[in-house]
């Protein structure tokens, strides 16, 4: 498995640690589904802040904060930096949201502050789309790792455009990639997995789902069975029907 | 002077930086800074100087996907 900045992680599941029905669900869903990443955000200090940073550090696994709700270059750069003191990690991803009803990223805004932040000392992990071109700028500047979209955030849609993600993933193939944000059911994470994506960050899928344990227990199924597979080199898919029992030796009736 | 703080007015003695956060309860807090939207590192946060009209950003580790 590629690492990412030098970590290796032990399951591939990056998993978000907002909306879920409380503390306490959050703790039990995180452990099932054996998440190897917390992302987290920073908000305005409004008195939970500190005990959620408990909550966060009894996980014992790596910490990745994002810049989620900045819609500029400027603002996620600040952010990011706030971050990094707050959470006592260069990991940053990296979000710069070009459109409200999408929350497609902002791919100049974004290029901007990977920009910046690399040059800063910052391990940017930038959540973009299966853009080509964007990925190649923001591996020129800086980024070791990229956070293609499957889907837009909240949605649920799976992987939205598997020829796009296929041929991003076929175009750099020693990057780290995550497939973040859109996944709405283990398949699709599997699917991920098995298209050759190093691992999957996900959310709304777990917090939301009726029984959110349940449902963390599921992604880490689904994401052993993609790692596995991929593993196994799946077939090559056809177009038409070729016979797997044997027509050599049928009866003439 | 009145600075604001997370949007909201604030009346407060200053003059640093750090002597408002002390002042808001906030001293011993696991928080990151921004003055007028720029990063304040929290070795710089006694030298910071507020003036009237100011926007402090005081940010707490929060849920996040």
């Amino acid at each position: 498995m590629r690492d990412f900045y030098g970590t290796a992680l032990a399951n591939p599941l990056m998993l978000g640690t907002a909306q879920y029905p409380s503390p306490a669900v959050l703790e039990a869903a995180f452990r099932a589904s054996g998440a190897a990443v917390a992302t987290v955000s920073l908000r305005r200090e409004a008195g939970q802040g500190q005990s959620f940073w408990q909550i966060i550090k009894g996980l014992g696994v790596p910490v990745l904060p994002n810049t989620a709700g900045c819609h500029s270059a400027r603002e996620a750069i600040t952010t990011a930096q706030m971050a990094r003191e707050l959470f006592e990690t260069n990991w940053i991803k990296l979000e710069v949201i070009g459109h409200a009803d999408t929350l497609q990223p902002d791919p100049f805004g974004l290029l901007q502050a990977t920009e910046a932040l690399a040059a800063d000392g910052f391990e940017v992990f930038p959540y973009t789309t299966e853009d080509q071109v964007l990925a190649a700028r923001l591996l020129d500047a800086g980024a070791k790792v990229l956070m293609p979209w499957g889907a837009p955030i909240g949605s649920g849609l799976g992987l939205n455009n598997r020829y796009g993600l296929r041929t991003l993933r076929a175009a750099f193939p020693d990057v780290p990639m995550v497939i973040d944000a859109g996944l709405g059911l283990p398949s699709h994470a599997a699917d991920a997995l098995e298209m050759g994506f190093d691992a999957v960050l996900l959310n709304t899928a777990v917090a939301q789902a009726g029984d959110p344990v349940a449902m963390a227990r599921a992604f880490a199924l689904a994401v052993q069975a993609g790692v596995v597979a991929r593993r196994a080199d799946p077939m090559a898919p056809r177009d038409m029907a070729k016979p797997s029992t044997p027509v050599l030796g049928k009866a003439w009736l | 002077m009145r600075i604001e703080v997370n949007g909201d007015p604030q009346d407060i003695t200053g003059p640093t930086l750090a002597d408002a956060l002390t002042e808001l309860g906030w001293a011993q807090a696991r928080v990151a800074t921004a003055l007028n939207g720029d990063f304040v590192p929290k070795s710089a946060r006694a030298q910071t100087e507020l003036k009237q009209g100011d926007r402090l950003e005081v940010l707490a580790p929060m849920q996040g996907g």
